[in-house]
């Protein structure tokens, strides 16, 4: 039986006031593909975030790769940091820096091979996404997709176990979007690498996952294979996959307060 | 009234939690100076190198020629105002003390602030807005150990040398304007200067100079992390790293000069 890497037992947190997460669950297996989808607002990139251990919750308890965020020393916690890659939405690659020098970066902080090993290694990376030879550019010179592209090759420089993408194909067009999920994929039976990627691009969504976990509002709507979502009855997902309108009804009350009261916010 | 009190109330908060801030950056940049090579956290000498050019070397050609100017215009103030007693010749002297214990420090301490107190604060702003600091958090690299620490120590190298630089030059300064006034020659002039300056005239300067050093590298970085609303809050915070440091700046430098002017 493979183990699960990822654990995430009830977990509750709150930005400020405002309740974002309420009570999920999560069970990631190695080697596994999951795909965490929802409409904007719903608490995704909240769980990523939480994954990573940047944030703390205020109940719940977050296992990854065996170890317990809550019980982790500052120091722990960074060691573990480094058995993990992440890619960004927007790329985050270091302005100042070129390309190569970006993918570089975890190999001169955290090891002590020589120069000329490091070179090599993140040439390979560049390699694996497609982008040999383009080390000298700065990221403002590349386009939206080859940034995520140089991200992802950062991301997996130190050969982590566990890779997180926050929106690998947002803002991306169809062809360059498929190219990235490809190389997801590729990445995943190349190295046998365990992979948590958010997004709300459903072709996306079905080419990768071997698992698609659905959340609403903060909540754990459904978890299951793409067959299973996709015949799945219940109405909240189905509005997601169909790309239908949420239709909440509005209570009077509240709605005539949220319009008269000084100083309302949301609570 | 309530709005202006709820503003006066909320503000104080604001400037403590950034005072709070501020002290929490000074303490942990230490902790990684000291402790950093055990947790694979290393500062890396060669940042360090690259922000003593950056912050000092760099700023040499606006530091000397500043630094000069302030000597001409003390000796022109003082000449003028000494004129009335008959006491010229004090001006050297005048010059010699004011320039090393007062007007260097502060005048290089409010160059370097609007210089690289301002670069700091946009750097780290733009970097906190392009989610660069979130990167190399989630790479298990300590922000402030990174992206602080070296100007930190930077400017604690930088500051001093900058400083003794300065004072030789305004008293060049002064002395290239006042030389024909007193009839001296100019090398009997800077002998002279450097005669009756004692060794504490110059340490003090020292002292303020890492003291403001340190005062720029904290004040820039605290509004840098703290930047909201994009390239505008970058523009914003740049703005306000300037004003506050040279604000601390001078009210460190007053509250320096009281208590090192103390018998003892």
């Amino acid at each position: 039986m493979k183990k699960n890497l990822i654990r995430v037992k009830n977990l509750v947190t709150h930005y400020g006031e405002r309740k974002i997460l309420d009570g999920v669950d999560l069970e990631v297996e190695e080697g596994e593909i999951r795909v965490i989808m929802g409409g904007s607002g719903s608490g995704k990139s909240t769980l990523l975030w939480h994954i990573l251990g940047l944030y703390q919750a205020t109940s719940g308890s977050i296992n990854v790769l065996g170890k317990d965020l809550n019980t982790l020393k500052f120091h722990e916690k960074h060691e573990l940091l480094r058995n993990m890659g992440v890619s960004f939405q927007n790329g985050a690659l270091f302005s100042s820096m070129t390309i190569g020098e970006n993918v570089a970066f975890p190999l001169t902080e955290f090891t002590d091979l020589d120069e000329n090993t490091i070179r090599i290694i993140s040439r390979m990376k560049l390699e694996v996404v497609n982008l040999g030879g383009f080390q000298k550019l700065m990221p403002s010179q590349l386009s939206g997709g080859m940034i995520k592209r140089a991200a992802l090759a950062r991301a997996i420089v130190m050969d982590p176990k566990l890779l997180f993408f926050d929106e690998p194909s947002a803002g991306l067009d169809p062809v360059v979007a498929s190219e990235i999920d490809d190389l997801i994929l590729k990445l995943r039976d190349a190295m046998g690498m365990t992979m948590v990627v958010v997004t709300h691009e459903l072709d996306s969504a079905f080419k990768i996952a071997d698992k698609i976990t659905v959340l609403d509002q903060g909540k754990n709507l459904f978890t299951g294979t793409v067959e299973e979502v996709k015949n799945t009855k219940i109405k909240r997902v189905q509005d997601l996959l169909e790309r239908r309108a949420r239709h909440d009804t509005v209570d009077p009350d509240e709605y005539l307060k949220r319009l008269t009261q000084e100083n309302y916010t949301i609570t | 009234m309530k709005v202006l009190v709820e503003n006066i109330g909320s503000k104080v908060v604001l400037a403590v939690e950034r005072l709070g801030f501020a002290i929490r950056l000074f303490l942990d940049c230490f902790y990684w100076l000291f402790f950093g090579r055990k947790y694979k956290q290393k500062l890396k000498l060669a940042q360090v190198v690259e922000q003593v050019r950056v912050i000092g070397f760099d700023a040499l050609p606006i530091v000397m020629g500043l630094a000069f100017v302030v000597g001409v215009m003390l000796s022109i103030q003082l000449l003028y105002a000494f004129a009335d007693f008959g006491a010229e010749s004090q001006v050297l002297l005048a010059i010699a003390k004011s320039v090393t214990r007062e007007f260097s420090p502060l005048i290089i301490g409010i160059i370097i602030a609007g210089r690289s107190g301002a670069a700091l604060a946009a750097k780290i702003g733009s970097q906190v807005v392009s989610q660069e600091i979130d990167a190399l958090r989630v790479m298990g690299v300590v922000p402030v150990r990174y992206l602080v620490l070296p100007p930190l120590l930077g400017l604690i190298i930088s500051m001093p040398l900058l400083i003794l630089i300065a004072d030789f030059m305004a008293i060049l300064g002064g002395a290239f304007f006042s030389v024909d006034t007193l009839d001296m020659s100019l090398m009997a002039y800077l002998k002279e200067s450097f005669d009756v300056l004692v060794i504490e005239d110059v340490t003090q300067g020292l002292v303020k100079s890492v003291v403001f050093g340190i005062i720029i590298a904290l004040v820039g970085a605290t509004t840098g992390f703290n930047v909201t609303g994009g390239a505008e809050g970058v523009g914003r915070a740049t703005t306000t790293a300037v004003v506050a440091s040279i604000a601390v700046i001078v009210i460190a430098d007053m509250t320096f000069s009281y208590f090192l002017t103390q018998p003892l």
